[in-house]
């Protein structure tokens, strides 16, 4: 069933769901939407399971004509959405018709929006997911993000009775200055105490250099202890890892890696992954640490919250 | 200790949702093997709450749902898997023959690794199509493997600077690895020639040829045989 026409594709529009997992050890990264509160809340208002494929729209939205009747919700990044050239609300349900077009500007706050759609975008399960993975050339749409012309489909889905809204108690808000809570490890070991305490005491910003497969940051060098080598040998990676190779630069490694052959100085805890999703070039960085016990509970409560809000 | 083994493996704490397990400090067959061997009985008998099990050339990841399980209910499960490694039965690991033409438009590094050590281009070529590399892991890109057990005489250091993009099938050698690019993508290695054998193929029932603690044996093709597997599309 096709449900838009892309007219425009926006600068980095990929097809996403919760994520492929369990072939990560074939060399194939678990993609997956990098903001998951904000992707499960999209699905969520158009009355889909938190799972369905949304659409994950970077920084500049795409520009679509709709071609059947559904209901649409955005999530996540500010983007001065219009339908037809009326304002639409993030964070709440639309109705559109065959021949509407919806309109995405440049990111006012935020990085990334999250489009769903009822029924869910209906792409090719690949290994178990949706999700689109650019490096792998698999999964999404065709392995690759959206190009002018697609035309994307949405699976079975029914109509809303009463259009949705995220109560705006729940709704995140996008601050240019976010703090990571963090565990540290894998490698915390080859740091000096002092890198460790520059490491959770200062303030990083983001480069130009932040996408998919992570984001590089500037700030005070960590230096490694003098006996320790900054490369070791490579092993798996997680979303969330922070890197520090031997410039002493910090590099969050997100959802687009497998391997990686760099000390990890420590580890950005899943409920605060969001918060680099929607984390722009220029925006300051802090990272505070937190034991393994506190990131447990954090994670226990977060998703006691998400219940909560996709009830 | 000699083989660079733990006598107890060394536990990272991952952030909230991995572990990794270190078996030995190095490269080497032996603590490949350990950790190969205790992905496959973990994948046997996962406990619950166990999203994925990464082996790679040392140490493996578990990657859990902590709402599921707990760091030391996943050690537990890890130390009684130790102690009942003997009994539990690894499949033997196969061997996939892959075949390679060297040098040429395919090899475009293959002179260098030559004269960087003395060799005919020849020579590289029976060196490098001797062994039987195991596969230490798969990462990088879908299929791609780190094969161990590449001969001395053909260590050679990476590209000063990487290729934006290396072709698909392409087989290279980086220090004291090998490898083969199962996708096209930018990469640094030394290119010494390529395959047409399809590593990593969505459109076959199983799209991997190998996994980690499989074995490879290259075997030297001419460029006409090359051309005929490729139009054959063999699989």
């Amino acid at each position: 069933m096709d449900a838009f026409l892309v007219q425009a594709p926006g600068s980095y529009t990929t097809v996403q769901d919760k994520g492929r997992f369990g072939y990560q050890k074939m060399g194939i990264p678990v993609s997956g939407v990098l903001d998951s509160f904000a992707g499960s809340v999209a699905n969520m208002l158009v009355g889909n399971p938190e799972e369905s494929a949304v659409l994950e729209i970077t920084v500049v939205g795409p520009r679509l004509a709709f071609l059947r009747e559904i209901d649409v919700a955005l999530a996540g990044a500010e983007m001065g959405a219009t339908l037809n050239n009326q304002p639409v609300n993030c964070w709440e349900s639309f109705r559109v018709s065959p021949g509407d077009i919806l309109r995405m500007q440049q990111v006012k706050s935020g990085c990334r929006a999250y489009l769903a759609i009822s029924g869910g975008i209906e792409v090719p399960e690949v290994l178990g997911s949706r999700s689109t993975c650019v490096g792998g050339k698999l999964g999404g749409c065709q392995g690759r993000p959206l190009k002018k012309g697609d035309i994307l489909s949405c699976g079975e889905g029914t109509l809303l009775d009463v259009p949705r809204r995220l109560p705006s108690a729940w709704i995140p808000r996008h601050s240019p200055e976010i703090v990571l809570r963090a565990v540290p490890g894998p490698q915390d070991d080859f740091f000096h105490e002092e890198g460790l305490v520059t490491f959770f005491q200062s303030e990083f910003t983001i480069g130009t250099d932040a996408n998919r497969m992570g984001y590089r940051l500037q700030g005070p060098s960590i230096p490694h202890k003098e006996d320790m080598p900054g490369s070791i040998i490579s092993e798996p990676s997680i979303s969330g890892n922070v890197q520090i190779p031997a410039d002493g630069q910090p590099i969050i490694l997100l959802a687009e890696q497998t391997m990686g052959g760099y000390t990890k100085i420590a580890t950005v805890i899943s409920t605060d992954i969001p918060k680099i999703a929607q984390a722009i070039p220029g925006n300051v960085v802090r990272f505070e640490k937190v034991t393994l016990e506190t990131a447990h509970s954090l994670y226990m409560e977060q998703k006691k919250f998400g219940g909560q809000v996709l009830q | 200790m000699s083989n660079g083994l733990y006598e107890t493996p060394k536990i990272r704490v991952v952030g909230d949702r991995g572990l990794l397990v270190e078996y030995g400090d190095r490269i080497d067959p032996v603590v490949n093997q350990k950790v190969i061997s205790i992905a496959i009985g973990l994948e046997h008998d996962a406990p619950a709450g166990v999203i994925e099990i990464i082996p790679s050339y040392r140490s493996l990841m578990i990657v859990y749902d902590p709402s599921v399980t707990t760091t030391s209910v996943l050690q537990e499960s890890l130390s009684s898997l130790e102690k009942r490694l003997p009994e539990i039965e690894i499949p033997t690991p196969q061997t996939v023959e892959i075949p390679v033409c060297y040098g040429g438009e395919f090899g475009p590094d293959i002179q260098f690794v030559a004269e960087n050590h003395g060799l005919t281009v020849d020579e590289v070529i029976r060196i490098h199509s001797e062994p039987e590399y195991q596969i230490f892991m798969i990462g990088f890109t879908p299929g791609f493997p780190y094969l161990g057990g590449l001969p001395k005489e053909l260590h050679t250091p990476r590209k000063k600077t990487p290729r934006a993009q290396v072709l698909a099938g392409s087989v290279g050698i980086a220090n004291e690895q090998t490898g083969i690019y199962p996708v096209t993508s930018p990469g640094g290695w030394q290119l010494i020639g390529r395959t047409p054998v399809k590593l990593f193929d969505l459109e076959r029932p199983n799209p991997f040829l190998y996994q980690a603690g499989d074995r490879i044996k290259f075997n030297p093709i001419s460029l006409e045989e090359y051309r005929r597997l490729a139009e054959k599309g063999i699989k």
